[in-house]
């Protein structure tokens, strides 16, 4: 029953957050010293066409009646319209995130099978010169900007070993070619039986997928190497050591099952991070993701727009650490 | 089994390496598909009697006719287009135009006098931005359909409010707002009231210029083809507009062979290229001025000398040679160059002990403190950093406050600033264009509707506001362009603007590439003849 309770309130959380977030963005949206109207009509517009497009968007009522205003309108599943696309934000959000979950989703694999692994591999050998050399690679990585090894990386697979295409989720030639269904590319692509296209999206995810997986797979290898140095001095991989266990087994099985809640966690929020958009990797890969169009929403005042995204994100998070929780409640018979 | 070396590798490094290692079969754009990179996440709309931001204006400008067009060489001359033949009626009020015979829209519809007349009054009825070049001869949406009014299938009749110079009057129609659109197509699209609006404003099109809008996916890029129907089409069978914020990405694709024209380059990037054979620049001035705008509601900066000083401080040509090289020339007048009357000439330079007599001669010998506002983007920081060294030399303590673009408008616009950098780019081919922004201020109160620039930095001088109406109104062109040119002289030496630069733009392009034509308005800007060899 207690169990039920718990979960029962980190439901509860959920709509309380959102709330939260809404009036929090809301807020700063109205503070920031840009004038929405401004992205709208343009520095030249006479001050009529200023006052006229000020009293349309309601921004002369006082903002506890805006803020109720915009939250009637969520409430009707309206987030209004972006001044930056002309689109619904709804429609631009449909079309912007599955780029970056797509984008997220490999980086997270490539964070993982290669963080993971080298940080397991680290702890069981701590103190060697393997344990260094990955600590040292680990810590580049984490400490590297990735609009540099963003750069890096197009200079020298795009550009010197010509290994990579170049920015861009699709190459030109392809463009328009696959009928949008689920917005993720790989999949709308292989749902068409457009290979041509699957290949060619394939290719354009490779280098930023990489850039944002290694720069994350640092900080998953360094916390897994941690979570496993304290799981390997536990007795009971003592006690498995002492029963005459394969080492595969002492260190997978015992060590690493123990670190594996733990873990997910860290996995989880790397993930919700990079759902965020990673706004510096989609600028330099001209990438149409989220994060560039939140960016570039707030950099042209487009409130809608802001308030939406910032939404979604926020979303995102809170699903994720739901999930989260739900997985430790799971995982952990201690928590059950 | 245990974890070594080599199935740690195996495991983890196969899958991705081996994928990186199959080379990618990209090959270089077809010959005849062109592809061009630059900024443009700022379209916000692709319909002409609404876009005013710099990217649509010239994709736009390239998707319809107008009725007339300055020649660009020489902007006096101005040439029909859509038009065959004007004349004005000996009250100055009424303008009659005769359109060409045989122009088509892309839809294969012949272009009109009520297409003409629809657009115009679109414009009016619409009322967006870009309005006022249109509205500012006293069209309203009671009058504009007495007062522009198709009276044959040729024939377009235009009754302006009160008389005033004929070429103003053409040189606004030969702006964006301007362009002529097929009154049947749009207003088959037309939802509600809104005469195609929607439509046009997401990335469809509906002129008879050389190409037409076929996709504008916001922050990512714009499909033209060819229209047809134009009397010479373009050879091209389709021109990529690809949205490239980040210049690296630029230079690499076009040294890769991906992208044909890389538009937006930074300086040094251009210097590279400009080295390499494979490579040609395109160059051609803007109408884009850089300035320092100097609050007259501030104390000290509403002294002369104080306004003089900072004109003698700055050290212009230090300035573009080692910031803005290729990007900027030193520019000192409100009219760029290439407009009617600009005056091109320097008459300030560095010279920190004038500026500092002149400081003296305010009674300020030991300098004073400022604030200056400016943009956070290329190449503006680099240049406030510039100016505030040179400041200091002559005594004058700026403190440096970087914001990014629209958050220094709105200050501006609030009349909030004590010194702030701007750049500002004509609206369209008239003198009057820049002449107003910089001069004009009849009310220097919060109620005044035209927030010029001049009304931005609180600046107000009746004999400046005269004689810019005095100059719009001369109907004699010569003795317009004399005007102009005294104003500028004056103002040089009065007002509270620092001018001190105007844009350059670069286009850089593969060898092959030819047939850009870069233009001093956006909007003139040509794709027609690209081609490829």
């Amino acid at each position: 029953m207690r169990r039920y309770r718990a979960l029962a309130a980190t439901l509860a959380s959920v709509p309380i957050t959102l709330f939260g977030l809404i009036l929090i963005t809301f807020l700063i949206g109205r503070v920031v010293p840009i004038d929405p109207v401004l992205a709208i009509v343009g520095d030249r517009a006479p001050q009529d066409v200023v006052a006229r497009t000020r009293l349309e968007l309601g921004l002369d009522r006082p903002l506890p009646e805006q803020f109720i205003r915009y939250v009637g309108q969520l409430a009707q599943g309206d987030f209004g319209r972006s001044v930056m696309t002309s689109n619904r934000v709804s429609t631009d959000i449909a079309r912007f995130f599955p780029a970056t979950l797509e984008l997220a989703t490999a980086a997270l694999l490539v964070a993982v099978l290669l963080g993971v692994p080298l940080g397991v591999y680290a702890a069981v050998r701590q103190g060697s010169w393997v344990d260094t050399v990955i600590r040292v690679v680990c810590l580049s990585g984490y400490s590297v900007p990735i609009f540099v090894l963003a750069l890096l990386a197009l200079l020298v697979f795009y550009a010197t070993l010509q290994w990579a295409p170049g920015p861009g989720r699709q190459s030109v030639m392809f463009d328009g070619m696959v009928e949008q269904r689920t917005g993720l590319l790989l999949v709308d692509a292989a749902l068409a039986g457009e290979w041509e296209a699957f290949r060619d999206a394939v290719k354009q995810i490779t280098l930023p997928a990489l850039v944002l997986g290694l720069s994350n797979m640092a900080y998953i290898a360094r916390m897994t190497r941690a979570f496993m140095l304290e799981s390997l001095q536990g007795e009971f991989v003592v006690t498995a050591k002492a029963k005459g266990l394969s080492a595969a087994t002492v260190i997978w099985r015992h060590a690493f099952s123990n670190i594996l809640v733990r873990l997910l966690t860290v996995i989880v929020l790397t993930y919700a991070g990079l759902l965020e958009g990673a706004v510096l990797t989609e600028t330099i890969f001209s990438w149409p993701g989220l994060g560039q169009y939140l960016t570039g929403s707030l950099l042209n005042a487009d409130m809608n727009a802001v308030l939406g995204a910032t939404l979604v994100v926020g979303l995102t998070y809170v699903v994720l650490n739901l999930l989260s929780d739900l997985m430790y409640r799971v995982l952990d018979p201690r928590v059950r | 089994m245990t974890l070594n070396r080599r199935t740690l590798i195996g495991a983890v490094g196969a899958g991705p390496l081996l994928s990186f290692a199959a080379r990618s079969a990209l090959a270089e754009t077809p010959r005849d598909v062109i592809v061009m990179a630059r900024q443009i996440d700022d379209i916000v709309s692709l319909d002409p009697q609404e876009a005013f931001e710099f990217s649509a204006n010239e994709l736009v400008g390239n998707a319809y006719d107008r009725l007339i067009l300055p020649d660009l060489k020489d902007p006096t001359d101005i040439k029909g287009d859509l038009a065959e033949s004007w004349i004005t009626s000996a009250d100055g009020l009424t303008t009659t135009f005769k359109m060409a015979q045989g122009r088509k829209f892309a839809s294969g519809n012949p272009v009109t006098a009520e297409d003409a007349a629809f657009t115009l009054q679109r414009a009016v009825i619409l009322n967006k931005s870009p309005a006022f070049i249109i509205n500012q001869f006293g069209f309203t949406k009671d009058n504009v359909s007495e007062r522009i009014r198709a009276t044959d299938e040729r024939t377009l009749v235009l009754t302006v409010a009160e008389k005033g110079s004929p070429s103003f009057l053409l040189y606004c129609l030969s702006a964006l707002v301007g362009c002529i659109v097929d009154k049947k197509t749009v207003m088959a699209k037309a939802a509600g009231d809104d005469m195609g609006n929607a439509w046009l404003k997401a990335g469809n099109s509906a002129g008879s210029g050389p190409f037409q809008l076929r996709q504008w996916r916001a922050s990512e890029n714009v499909t033209m083809e060819p229209n047809p129907n134009h009397p010479s089409p373009p050879k091209l069978r389709r021109l990529i507009i690809l949205h490239r914020p980040d210049t690296s990405a630029q230079l690499l694709g076009l040294q890769r062979g991906d992208i044909d024209i890389a538009r937006t380059l930074a300086p040094d990037q251009l210097a590279t290229l400009g080295e390499d054979p494979a490579y040609s620049l395109l160059t051609a001035p803007k109408s884009y001025v850089n300035f320092l705008a100097l609050n007259q509601n501030h104390p000290v900066l509403s002294k002369p000398q104080v306004r003089q000083a900072f004109k003698w401080a700055i050290d212009y040509q230090g300035i573009a040679a080692s910031i803005t090289p290729k990007t900027y020339e030193p520019h000192q007048a409100f009219l760029p160059k290439g407009f009617p009357g600009a005056l091109t000439d320097l008459p300030f330079k560095k010279d920190t002990a004038k500026a500092k007599a002149l400081l003296a001669e305010a009674g300020l010998p030991n300098g004073f403190e400022v604030t200056l506002d400016h943009y956070t983007n290329a190449p503006f920081a680099d240049v406030a950093q510039a100016i505030q060294a040179n400041l200091a030399e002559a005594g004058i303590k700026a403190t440096l406050i970087a914001g990014e673009q629209r958050q220094v408008i709105t200050k501006t616009r609030a009349r909030q600033h004590q010194v702030a950098m701007g750049i500002w780019g004509s609206d369209y081919m008239d003198p009057h264009s820049n002449a107003e922004t910089f001069n004009i201020n009849t009310d220097n109160s919060e109620a005044q509707k035209n927030r010029t620039l001049a009304w931005r930095s609180t600046w107000k001088d009746d004999e400046f506001t005269t004689r810019a109406i005095e100059a719009l109104k001369e109907p004699d062109a010569a003795r317009r362009v004399a005007l102009y040119e005294r104003l500028q002289r004056d103002h040089q030496e009065r007002s509270p603007f620092v001018i001190i630069s105007q844009q350059v733009e670069v286009a850089a392009m593969k060898k092959a590439t030819t047939g850009l034509d870069l233009a001093l308005l956006g909007d003139r800007t040509r794709y027609a003849g690209l081609t490829k060899a």
